[in-house]
């Protein structure tokens, strides 16, 4: 029995060792991967940003080189950290703050130290590099805008954040990303497809070559270059137009639906928010609650359309015959439903039909036009059901699918939202502010200017869309097929008919141009806000909205002024100019002009925040801007005529 | 009656075969741990692998030499041979290199010579003498002092040149001792210690006497006839002793970095912080050993194809930790052949030690075995982090001319003695 023993032993270290084996390489061992491998580095080739340019060749948007310091903290050997931060321009607390955030991050993955060295910097700090273990330059493409206009077109690109790197594992940290704007909206096909090399390293971190001699490499694929169909010298005299005021401005080609400008004040220029200041710039752009300059008015702005929305109220009028362009409406300087009295500007016992209704903007009109529809069945509660469906198929009320991130969807209501308010009985004096375009209908500056170009089209729209053309694809059919309304192509004639006289004699008679037959509606908006508590009105808003010319549109346009007080008084200017603009490429009414840039209206926006009390509307006066900044808005306006 | 055969048919080609597909395999594993970029130029002196060609080609001229000697010679100079190797040993440390800590090493020119691994053989032919001797009475007690004295003094030089590795190697002659007739109690003494230990450390002192008295009282009522009450208080306090003592042991009288090793190899440590600081230091090398192995999977990456080979992640790995490579480059298919080669040329040294008609044969045959056994056990099992950390070579696999050429001798020998065995009587 003794010889047993060694025997055994083997036997049983033998099947010892293999159930081990079997246990580390079979039972714990996943298939081998490359990008798991860390004895793999993995070096990507960041591929050239695609170009953007204008509707008209213009480049907008190129690209500059900017070098990042990164840091692979696992590989950090004690170093002169003096010397470090001197060289960084960065002290020693920053340092620490970040080297720390890093650790955290990863050890052994590398975190960017410092972004956007200068060139200066980057040289100094090129040739000391060799002594700080664990730190190298990463060469990396920045923006380079070519014009300080459209921040709320172009956007930006910014480092990927942890969400973006948890939903998409394309990103790595550290890399860029379109943030804002058509980066955002086309950053697959502007940022390309980098490319990756597999490098094999030794335990000390050091590469030794490609691995399997490149097999698994892969060349980045270049970003295409896009076109956008934003005209930048229309976009720009709109920004400049709208200096010292808030509010948007979108122009749109109502034959294509590309939005030829898209204007959102206030605004900032692009630049800022490039390279080593893009952190302090954004943050302060992001803290101003007040101006909101990242918030895209002319998106995500929901305001109350006001008289602009009876466009749409004689539209559905007449679809469903509950109107005739001839039959006449007596005005009482208002119009009395119930106990109740909604006033107008028309005298007493003015007879208006369908154009001079709009020409005069008359309340009694629309709110008679409006009840006839709701009660056209004798119940109200389909009524406005079928009101709210027509108005939607105008792409109000909902997202309209244009390629930009950021909207809203605005509100058409139907009988289910008026659901909890009025449960049981529905008459239609109970929403009759819908109207006049105010009460319950919300809608943004890119949908009223839709509804303008469909309109102008006499009954289709196209989405409105920001892409012209991206090199070698076609566009989405989306946004190439005509989208109709459920109005017939007849009835738009008598209400553009009214929108011809609302330019010629109407409310908007003072801002003719020569040659070019505008079709109008202004729009005086009441609105609200709650100042401790309590609700108070500031001065109306400010609308227009039209196309021009009547019988071949070339532009469709809607223009809000916040606290701008009537329609005529700043958005109709603005509107009338930027029409002439795009038609004629120059400006004859200088004057206008000149009256737009002299005046502001900070003196209005900071009345809320006075903590003062303070008087609206006709107790407001008009502000000049100082000298100097009227210069500046002079030299401005030189530069982009001398382009 | 001799039979007029072939003399190349006496010796025994299955063991010759298995020896040369170790060496074999193990040369390839050596040129994939240590090939850096490019071209391989096999013989050349400045990579292991060129070097080990070399020392493989010198071992063929060994194995002649070994071959040719008459198989009387073996017995008749163990005690020369012996006392020859122990000189050497001796004389490390006047003349000796330090490599590693370890003064294991002389240095003529560029070479290294390491006289330890020559002195296993030579323990195990002294071994064999002094047992087979008709004088020698293994049971008797003089007689197992006088065969540990032969074997303690190799083994305290070794420790005393800081090589612990090869110290533990001596134990192996516990297995031949054994088959020779040593007393069942030291089996069963040696086996409690090491549970008992393991016991101490693992879940200390208070528990491991706790188990133990249990364990004892529980066999002093089963078998009363057997053992008196107060033997059984005697193991009892006994173990507690050795309890107490171990914790002791390791507490006061290891090094530090043995007793991370310890540590490392009884999951003593739980504190996650902790654990990847030992990943980092001491635990690196058996970490990224374990990695390369696991990463091999089923099939492995391939020859000369596995990342953290290539990487050089695993220090050391042409040598000690070669069997990563293994695990990594040719994954379970391979690493399993290599440990049934191990197994299979270990069982059939024990197969033939066992037909030897000579006792010195046989014990020497058992001494090889034991020996192989000993360093099989303890380098796969650390590089697969079943064993604590000792570092003693992997044989015929491990780079190195002194080891292989050691092993050469000390298999040789055995086969020169086997091929023999028809003349003895």
């Amino acid at each position: 029995m003794r010889q047993l023993l060694l025997f055994v032993s083997i036997i049983f270290v033998g099947l010892l060792f293999i159930f081990r084996l079997f246990y580390l390489q079979i039972y714990t061992s996943n298939e081998h991967d490359l990008f798991e491998d860390n004895a793999i580095r993995k070096v990507y080739d960041y591929p050239k940003r695609g170009f953007i340019y204008d509707r008209n060749g213009k480049l907008l948007v190129a690209n500059q080189p900017s070098y990042d310091v990164m840091v692979i903290p696992r590989e950090v050997k004690p170093l002169d950290t003096l010397e470090f931060c001197s060289l960084l321009k960065i002290d020693k607390e920053r340092f620490i703050n970040t080297y720390d955030k890093a650790r955290h991050y990863s050890p052994r993955l590398p975190s960017v130290f410092l972004s956007h060295l200068s060139k200066e910097d980057y040289a100094a700090l090129q040739e000391k590099m060799r002594k700080f273990e664990g730190f190298y330059i990463q060469k990396r493409s920045l923006r380079h805008y070519q014009t300080t206009i459209g921040a709320n077109v172009l956007g930006d690109i910014g480092e990927v954040n942890t969400n973006d790197l948890k939903k998409d594992s394309y990103y790595r940290m550290g890399d860029l990303k379109g943030k804002q704007g058509v980066e955002a909206s086309y950053e697959e096909i502007l940022r390309g497809v980098k490319g990756i090399k597999f490098i094999q390293k030794d335990r000390f971190n050091r590469n030794i070559g490609p691995y399997k001699e490149g097999t698994f490499d892969t060349i980045p694929e270049q970003g295409k270059d896009i076109t956008i169909t934003i005209d930048a010298k229309l976009q720009e005299y709109g920004e400049l137009l709208m200096q010292n005021k808030r509010g948007g401005v979108i122009a749109i080609e109502p034959a294509s639906g590309e939005i030829l400008a898209m204007v959102s004040a206030p605004t900032y220029d692009p630049n800022i928010l490039v390279g080593r200041g893009r952190s302090k710039n954004f943050t302060e752009l992001f803290k101003d609650s007040v101006a909101k300059p990242l918030f895209n008015r002319s998106l995500q702005g929901v305001y109350e359309p006001g008289s602009p929305f009876k466009l749409m109220n004689a539209l559905i009028g007449l679809q469903e015959g509950v109107i005739t362009p001839n039959e006449t409406v007596t005005c009482y300087a208002g119009y009395k439903y119930g106990n109740r009295f909604m006033k107008c500007h028309c005298y007493i016992g003015k007879r208006n039909n369908l154009v001079s209704g709009i020409q005069e903007s008359c309340n009694a009109y629309f709110a008679t036009t409006y009840r006839k529809i709701l009660d056209k069945n004798g119940n109200a509660s389909t009524g406005i059901d079928t009101w709210s469906k027509h108005a939607k198929s105008f792409g109000l009320g909902d997202y309209l699918g244009y390629d930009l991130k950021v909207g809203r969807p605005g509100r058409i209501p139907d009988r289910n939202y008026y659901k909890r308010v009025y449960p049981k009985t529905f008459y239609s004096t109970y929403t009759i502010s819908n109207a006049i375009g105010q009460g319950e209908v919300a809608t943004t500056p890119i949908q009223l200017a839709n509804m303008v170009a469909a309109i102008a089209n006499r009954g289709y729209y196209y989405t409105p869309h920001i892409i012209k053309s991206i090199e070698g694809e076609t566009l989405p059919e989306q946004f190439t097929k005509a989208k109709h309304t459920t109005i017939d192509k007849a009835h738009f004639e008598p209400v553009i008919e009214g929108m011809l006289q609302v330019y010629k004699k109407g409310t908007a008679a003072s801002l003719q141009v020569k040659d070019i037959e505008i079709c109008g509606k202004t729009g005086t908006v009441e609105n609200f806000v709650t100042i401790d508590s309590l609700k108070t009105q500031l001065t109306d808003h400010s609308i227009f909205v039209a196309f021009a010319p009547k019988n071949d549109p070339k532009i469709a346009i809607a223009v809000f002024v916040e606290n701008g007080y009537w329609g005529s008084r700043f958005a109709g200017k603005i509107a009338s100019l930027m029409i002439e603009k795009h038609i004629k490429d120059t400006i004859t009414r200088k004057d206008l002009e000149e009256w737009i840039l002299r005046h502001s209206l900070e003196n209005e926006y900071a009345k809320p925040y006075s903590e003062e009390p303070f008087r609206i509307n006709k107790h407001t006066k008009l502000q000049l801007v100082d000298d100097s900044e009227y210069k500046r808005l002079k030299r401005h306006l030189k530069i982009s005529q001398n382009q | 009656m001799v039979r007029d055969t072939n003399k190349h048919y006496k010796f025994d080609w299955i063991t010759i075969i298995l020896f040369l597909l170790l060496v074999g395999f193990g040369w390839l594993n050596i040129l994939s741990a240590s090939h850096t970029e490019g071209h391989i130029d096999y013989f050349t002196f400045s990579e292991p692998y060129g070097k080990q060609s070399i020392f493989i080609l010198l071992t063929f001229c060994i194995i002649i030499v070994i071959l040719g000697i008459e198989a009387k010679f073996y017995e008749r100079f163990s005690s020369v041979i012996y006392i020859v190797s122990i000189l050497f040993l001796v004389g490390l440390f006047i003349f000796g290199k330090n490599v590693n800590g370890a003064t294991s090493w002389y240095a003529i020119g560029s070479m290294t010579l390491q006289p330890s691994e020559f002195a296993k053989t030579a323990t195990a032919l002294a071994v064999a003498k002094h047992i087979s001797d008709l004088n020698t009475n293994i049971n008797s007690f003089k007689d197992q002092i006088q065969t540990f004295v032969i074997i303690i003094i190799p083994a305290l030089l070794v420790l005393l040149q800081n090589d612990t590795g090869s110290t533990i190697v001596y134990g192996a002659f516990f297995f031949v001792l054994y088959r020779e007739g040593l007393p069942k109690y030291y089996l069963s003494i040696g086996v409690s210690v090491i549970i008992l230990s393991v016991l101490a450390l693992k879940f200390g002192p208070l528990a491991s006497s706790i188990i133990a008295s249990i364990f004892i009282l529980s066999y002093y009522y089963i078998n009363r006839k057997k053992m008196t009450l107060f033997q059984s208080l005697f193991v009892l306090l006994l173990s507690i002793g050795l309890s107490y003592g171990i914790k002791l042991f390791y507490d006061s009288i290891l090094k530090p970095h043995q007793q991370d090793r310890i540590s490392l190899w009884l999951r003593l440590e739980d504190d996650p912080v902790k654990l990847e600081e030992m990943k980092r230091t001491f635990a690196y090398n058996l970490n990224e050993s374990e990695k390369a192995i696991s990463s091999g999977g089923f099939k492995g990456k391939g020859f000369l194809e596995g990342t953290r080979t290539t990487g050089k992640f695993v220090p050391e790995q042409h040598t000690d930790y070669i069997f990563s490579t293994v695990g990594e480059e040719w994954g379970f298919l391979g690493s399993s052949f290599v440990v049934i080669l191990f197994i299979l040329l270990l069982l059939r040294i024990l197969h033939l030690a066992e037909l030897q008609k000579s006792q010195f044969s046989r014990v020497y045959g058992y001494g090889v075995a034991s020996i192989i056994f000993i360093h099989f056990l303890i380098n796969i099992g650390m590089v697969m982090g079943l064993i604590p950390t000792i570092g003693i070579p992997l044989p015929l696999f491990s780079y190195g001319g002194s080891g292989l050429w050691a092993f050469t001798i000390l298999i040789f020998i055995f086969i020169k003695l086997d091929s023999n065995k028809i003349n003895e009587w």
